[in-house]
């Protein structure tokens, strides 16, 4: 086990120092480069945070769907095979729903703030 | 910089010209760049825009239609009265600026957020969908035997290609299947009728201005085919900006666009239409793990294009909002 602090407070420490103490002084392209990496950062805060709780759901997801084990990669790969090969559909039980939450975990880490994804949140799906 | 090689430029073809000034870098890879400047005249300088290929760099990538296809293409829709840049200079090997060419500024905006967002273009927008209509109409119209050797595609084509680019970046994602599974199905077959395609008409490609659309830009992607795949793709959700309840590029309503393409005198297909909005979606998911693979593996490693490669999921949830709409 490593020390503390974790790689969530870490990671969140540059960022909003980034934000705080160095954008104020800098202006133009830089400026903008520098928004970019902070909304980088920002990314892997929130994944640190979520992801690997939304990661073991999609497994279980997958294992059911698919009636097989393995990585979260190799199940995503099994999936878009059967997709490819029209084994499953959207008339499949379950892979309407499956999607669906898979995309809406991956935005909530990608891209809060896309307005589909606010929509869709607001439906009570998230 | 290339100040001196295009004040000798304008020199030679610009009656009067007497240098250039204000000479600054836009935008663009390394392939293909966009300069602005102003050419310098005793009556008054005049705005333009060099879009050029530099030396060494003139094989154009197998999708582009190619600068001087571009610069016929924009020449065209000018005279044919659809917002375009007037294409000023043509260059030649003399120029020494490589590949491309000279065309008059006009002046707006081209960032769709701002066109969006800012008072200035607030009475405009609600006109904006409705002038698409007309100005996509216009385009469809430019007489086939006046363009240039373009590349034909249809929808199977465009399937085929997607499928192959999107197998080779080895990114399996089982929305993106669903999708090309529901392309294949719903593959509207060979368009009735074949014109010139602009293939990349959306907003954050045309300069917009208080009275509206000014100019159509980045012809790069024109083709032979389905005149409803412009429609298709002025609709993708990527490019309505948050405005998410006006599809027209965030400006209005289909029904809206519709009317302004069949008030100049073209009819419309809105199954076909909602067809490409698909394809169209897909098609810019694909391109954001192109981005992914270009940062990975080749030599732009910008951060930029990495924070694209996470756009993808955006692609994914509009396609599951397309195909498999959940209860309102």
């Amino acid at each position: 086990m490593q020390d503390e602090p974790t790689p969530i407070e870490l990671t969140k420490s540059v960022a909003d120092f980034l934000r705080n103490d160095i954008a104020p002084l800098i202006s133009g392209h830089p400026a903008f480069k520098l928004r970019v990496a902070v909304n980088i950062l920002d990314l892997v805060t929130r994944q640190l945070t979520q992801g690997e709780g939304s990661d073991a759901a999609e497994v279980e997801r997958l294992r059911a769907l698919l009636g097989a084990d393995g990585t979260v990669t190799e199940l995503n790969r099994a999936l878009a095979d059967r997709i490819a090969k029209s084994e499953v559909d959207l008339a499949t039980p379950g892979l309407a729903e499956h999607l669906w939450q898979t995309t809406m975990d991956k935005l909530a880490v990608d891209q809060p703030n896309y307005a589909s994804y606010k929509r869709e949140l607001s439906r009570g799906g998230g | 910089m290339i100040e001196a090689e295009l004040s000798r430029s304008v020199q030679r073809w610009y009656p009067g010209a007497t240098g250039v000034a204000g000479v600054a870098r836009l935008s663009g890879g390394a392939s293909q760049e966009t300069w602005r400047f102003d050419i310098v005249h005793p009556d008054g300088s005049i705005g333009a825009i060099l879009r050029r290929a530099p030396n060494g760099y003139g094989a154009a990538p197998t999708r582009a239609a190619g600068l001087a296809a571009e610069a016929t293409l924009m020449q065209l829709a000018f005279e044919a009265g659809v917002p375009s840049p007037r294409v000023m200079h043509v260059l030649v090997p003399d120029d020494d600026l490589g590949t491309g060419f000279i065309m008059q500024r006009v002046e707006g905006e081209t960032i769709a957020r701002k066109i969006l967002r800012d008072d200035e273009f607030a009475a405009a927008r609600p006109r904006v969908a409705r002038q698409i209509g007309g100005v996509l109409a216009g385009l469809h119209k430019l007489p086939l035997s006046k363009l240039p050797e373009l590349r034909h595609m249809s929808a199977t084509k465009e399937i085929g290609e997607f499928e192959r680019d999107y197998r080779s970046l080895n990114w399996p994602k089982p929305v993106f299947e669903l999708a090309l599974r529901w392309l294949r199905d719903h593959d509207p077959g060979p368009s009735a009728e074949e014109t010139l395609v602009h293939g990349d008409f959306r907003n954050g490609n045309l300069i917009i201005g208080a009275d509206g659309v000014r100019a159509v830009l980045d012809w790069e992607l024109a083709h032979l085919g389905d005149p409803m795949e412009d429609l298709g793709w002025v609709c993708v959700n990527s490019w309505r900006f948050g405005e998410i309840d006006k599809p027209v590029g965030g400006f209005g309503s289909r029904e809206e666009l519709f009317a302004g393409y069949e008030a100049a005198g073209r009819k419309c297909d809105p199954e076909r239409v909602k067809f490409w909005e698909v394809m169209g979606t897909l098609r810019w998911g694909i391109m954001c793990g192109g981005m992914m693979q270009r940062f990975r593996e080749g030599p732009d490693h910008s951060m930029e294009r990495a924070m694209i490669g996470r756009r993808a999921s955006e692609t994914e949830i509009d396609l599951l909002r397309l195909l498999a709409p959940r209860g309102s």
